[in-house]
């Protein structure tokens, strides 16, 4: 009984910050749309920001509590909403996710950055040193106390916002209807702007809290606050007050379970599999459960628009940038040391996983935050399977993975949105808690997959797995291409589009999501399948998925050449966290950085690069100049007139700075051209002469060097060719607010309106 | 209304909490006749177009379309029976083309002689064109007629047009009434929500009135244009 009782308290007290941080999760969904992935990120650098006011600058506590809840959180909540979130309506909701991801990443690395993991920090954040009292017989931490004292003071709090303030009226009316608030003379983003430093400041609450119990450390503060999500979903995202409910069953289950699993009755195994992954499990179990329990999502009449675009590729389009890849590929392999090379390689597997969400995200609106996990599995199957890695076990392996995922996902179809989203997670969670860690998986850790066996060839060195990657790369393309040209892709956009026009012209939305999964985890098993080598349950953790759902969405999760780019900027990433040390806290807040600026450019960068060389259609004799070009530095190399750094970098400055501006190098008068031209020379001067090899020792600065380069020249050409700013996709609304009317968009308007003369 | 109706309403009720949206409602369709829908907004049109296609389920009440109850089955196993509708907000898959949008409702229908069906679809509604076009990209009066040969792709039994005629000029909603006089004299049931009353009195044959969830009216133009609480209705004269 004794025991119960204290049980009881501890799973209480846990329940407690579960409910200061759903509390804040749920606030800020509701006003504005957002399930911020990044919430417990945000508590994570509050703890350590109370740390620094507090123990390191011996601020006296209260005043750091105050800077930190109430000065520092708030005004963080405030910057996030006003630079990051507000651009983000009218986007998918991968989109919408992935920019929590990578304020995620950001703020992951940020920390890393500031108070490095080495260094030692004597965590002492308990309140009142740790003391206890005396209640009915039961010690209890006075932190314990506070902990759960401010959970009702929460509660009680957000109660009166609610329904007692102008502010907190306006707050639930924008969960009702966004433009008719507007209409009303509220402001939503005012209010957003206020959820969004109470949410913060909630964050930091619980995060102080938490840091008080656990360690100040940056993983479990992060991932413990993860657990929450199962509490504000519990609330169906809305309701406060089942929340907290949600929140107090989470922390006493976890709790009972710490008590009592170690009791004879207590199973220990099922079915030959080992349950010692059930504890880290239980939240993620009552998440699968509370997004299961859910009502079937009702098709909502009215959908939004969304900004990204989808075009249709063209077969000689892929067939060319096929041909091209792997020509590429082959070209410059014998160039690579072999730590490139296996980088390289590492870039191509995370390409075919961004591959799988294209088809699944990108085309048919579903988010997936579970890729590695079929990689994952798709390996465990090659490497289970009989044949020693030949065509047909690899066939084999793709379509069990593929069923796999198809069943996984019934249940999880009836849902969409960020629910669908969030049931990917747990998915993923599970499955690394409870299939991976399982002898019957990954016995000792990591198990070797077998190298494909292909009749004729010998897949033997890295330079032939590399070229082994880029052609399956290529396959998969197009294979994705063929989706995307067929009767299944029209559908998936359809899905996307418009599910409830789909539906009321005949279409079975649930077959059509479950060949999207089927598909997807199909494709994602390849990556994992064609590992040929060894690998470990950690390289296919949900943690990890993450990034590679933000990078494909940075690099456009709609096309296939969005996904190379993703997987490469992945690859591009480790390169510079693992060859230059000195640029690795760059290289942590690097993907964040990036992904943060989606609001602008939802498409992702393949679609821009691609629309920078819309200009060359149709111009045969600018592209066979662009050609000879890059033939001529080709030769450059191959004549060893320069260096194969210097061939790499003069070689990209030319397709990705010169090629693009041509046209308009061309088109332009004789000045600008002139101005241009030497632009664009001094640079490809600079790439070719400077012998990079020698001169910048690492990788990751060449590769730096590389980007600055393209980012100097391409776009200073670009500005002094620029007669006008360029017209935006934007709405025609804005056009002339913000800015006066170009000539274009003057022709533009009056073809629109038919006045033209 | 007879009992070999196209389409049968009958006393769909649709609550949204304590706000009666429809009020047991009773209305049919016939094939080869244009309905119309009309009533003030608010008046649950549009609610009862979700119920008739089974995007909305009712709260009480029945839909029987060609003698079978359907009250209860799957949106896209309505539309496979014949069941084809418009958006009031537009619905077009804005990414695809607008061969594509009528392309995917055709395949939904069919496998044989696709390209063929959306050519003559184009035509028929005037869109040949704009068939390159992505359909997000088009005024509001194109991506109505988008919406419509879509709808017409799937080789309906009924049709129901919720609100095609706004965001239409006046040359646009003639030829409007014209495709919808020729759909009916084909064959087919159309249902049509509109507040162009110029168009509704010439084209349809019948003309049901809903006010704040009740039928209030039902007969030829004529009757109910002579309705005395159709004028209180629209006019608010007591």
């Amino acid at each position: 009984m004794q025991e119960l009782l204290t049980f009881t308290i501890i799973g209480l007290s846990t329940g407690a910050i579960y409910a200061v941080v759903a509390s804040g999760l749920v606030v800020t969904y509701t006003t504005s749309g957002i399930f911020n992935l990044a919430h417990g990120a945000t508590g994570m650098l509050a703890a350590f920001t109370y740390w620094q006011l507090r123990f390191d600058w011996d601020l006296p506590a209260p005043l750091a509590l105050f800077l930190t809840l109430f000065v520092l959180c708030p005004l963080f909540g405030i910057l996030t909403e006003r630079f990051v979130m507000r651009g983000l309506q009218g986007t998918t909701e991968v989109v919408r996710l992935s920019v929590t991801v990578a304020l995620f990443a950001f703020m992951i690395g940020l920390a890393n950055w500031i108070w490095p993991s080495d260094s030692s920090r004597e965590a002492f954040l308990r309140f009142y040193e740790g003391n206890t009292v005396s209640i009915g017989g039961i010690n209890v931490s006075w932190h314990k106390l506070i902990t759960f004292g401010c959970a009702v003071l929460v509660a009680i709090l957000l109660r009166l916002l609610m329904y007692r303030t102008r502010m907190g009226v306006a707050m639930r009316a924008v969960v009702d209807d966004r433009s008719l608030v507007e209409l009303n003379g509220a402001r939503p983003n005012r209010i957003a702007m206020f959820a969004w430093a109470i949410s913060a400041s909630l964050a930091g609450l619980a995060g102080i809290l938490l840091a008080g119990e656990q360690q100040l450390n940056i993983e479990p503060l992060v991932l413990l606050v993860i657990n929450a999500y199962a509490a504000a979903i519990f609330g169906r995202l809305r309701n406060l007050p089942l929340t907290f409910v949600g929140a107090a069953v989470l922390g006493l289950l976890d709790a009972y379970y710490l008590a009592y699993s170690n009791d004879s009755w207590f199973p220990q195994s099922f079915l030959g599999f080992s349950l010692s992954g059930i504890r880290a499990s239980i939240p993620t179990i009552i998440l699968f459960v509370a997004l299961l329990a859910r009502p079937q999502t009702r098709l909502r009449v009215g959908a939004t628009r969304f900004r990204e675009e989808n075009r249709v590729p063209s077969w000689s389009t892929s067939l060319l940038g096929a041909v091209v890849l792997i020509a590429v590929t082959v070209a410059i392999s014998g160039m690579l040391t072999r730590s490139n090379t296996l980088l390289l390689l590492n870039g191509f597997t995370m390409a075919i996983v961004a591959l799988s969400l294209v088809p699944l995200t990108g085309y048919a609106g579903q988010t997936s935050l579970a890729p590695l996990t079929f990689a994952g599995l798709g390996a465990i199957a090659m490497a289970k399977l009989p044949g020693g890695g030949n065509l047909l076990s690899l066939v084999v392996a793709v379509v069990i993975v593929a069923i796999v995922g198809a069943i996984v996902a019934l249940p999880a179809l009836r849902l969409s949105g960020i629910y669908l989203a969030l049931s990917t997670a747990a998915f993923a969670v599970l499955v690394s808690k409870l299939v991976f860690n399982q002898k019957q998986t990954f016995q000792t850790g990591n198990i070797s997959v077998p190298t494909l066996d292909l009749p004729f060839v010998e897949i033997d060195t890295p330079r032939a797995r590399l070229i082994l990657a880029s052609v399956a790369f290529s396959v998969l393309g197009l294979l994705v291409v063929a989706v995307r040209r067929s009767r299944l892709g029209r559908r998936l956009i359809a899905l996307k589009d418009s599910p409830v026009a789909a539906a009321t012209l005949g279409m079975n939305l649930t077959s059509t999501k479950l060949a999207a999964f089927a598909l997807s985890a199909g494709i994602g098993a390849c990556a994992g399948a064609l590992a040929g080598d060894k690998v470990s349950p950690q390289q296919y953790e949900f943690t990890q998925s993450l990034p590679v759902v933000l990078l494909t969405v940075v690099g456009g999760v709609g096309t296939v050449g969005g996904a190379f780019f993703g997987g490469i900027l992945l690859g591009g990433n480790s390169v510079l966290a693992s060859v230059v040390p000195s640029m690795s806290n760059i290289s942590k807040i690097l993907p964040g950085t990036i992904g943060i600026t989606l609001g602008r450019n939802p498409s992702g960068a393949a679609v821009q690069t691609a629309d920078s060389f819309r200009p060359l259609a149709q111009r045969w004799g600018i592209i066979g100049f662009a050609v000879l070009g890059a033939v001529g530095v080709w030769a450059l190399a191959a004549l060893d007139v320069v260096s194969h750094w210097s061939f790499f970098l003069t070689g990209v400055l030319w397709v990705l700075a010169v090629t693009p501006n041509l046209p308009a190098i061309v088109d332009a008068a004789p000045g600008r051209r002139l101005a241009a031209v030497s632009i664009l020379a001094v640079g490809l001067v600079a790439a070719a002469a400077i012998d990079w090899g020698t001169a910048l020792d690492a990788t990751g600065q060449r590769l730096i060097a590389l980007v600055a380069m393209v980012a100097i020249f391409g776009v200073g050409a670009q500005r002094v060719l620029e007669r006008a700013p360029r017209v935006h996709r934007a709405s025609p609304d804005a056009i002339g607010l913000d800015r006066s009317f170009t000539r274009e968009e003057i022709e533009i308007t009056e073809r629109a309106l038919r006045v033209a003369p | 209304m007879t009992s070999d109706s196209l389409l049968r309403v009958e006393e769909i009720s649709v609550r949204f909490g304590g706000v009666v949206a429809v009020d047991r409602v009773s209305l049919g369709a016939e094939a080869g006749r244009v309905t119309g829908l009309i009533g003030p907004n608010g008046a649950g049109k549009t609610t009862l177009f979700n119920v008739i296609t089974g995007v909305q389920v009712p709260t009480s009440g029945q839909v029987v379309f060609e003698g079978s109850d359907v009250t209860r089955l799957a949106v896209h196993r309505r539309a496979r029976r014949g069941l084809a509708r418009t958006f009031q907000r537009l619905e077009v898959f804005a990414s695809l083309s607008v061969r594509d949008n009528i392309r995917v409702a055709t395949e939904l229908t069919t496998i044989v002689d696709v390209g063929r069906r959306v050519d003559d679809l184009l035509e028929r509604v005037g869109l040949v064109d704009v068939a390159e076009r992505t359909a997000g990209d088009l005024p509001t009066g194109l991506a109505r007629l988008v919406e419509i040969a879509r709808a017409l792709a799937t080789e309906p039994r009924l049709l129901l047009l919720d609100e095609p005629a706004s965001g239409l000029d006046e040359q646009e909603t003639r030829l409007l009434g014209d495709l919808l006089r020729s759909l009916a004299d084909d064959g087919l049931g159309v249902l049509v929500v509109e507040h162009d009353m110029d168009l509704v009195m010439k084209v349809c044959d019948a003309i049901h009135v809903l006010d704040l969830g009740q039928l209030i009216a039902s007969g030829t133009p004529a009757e109910v244009q002579a309705d005395r609480r159709v004028l209180e209705a629209y006019l608010g004269v007591a």
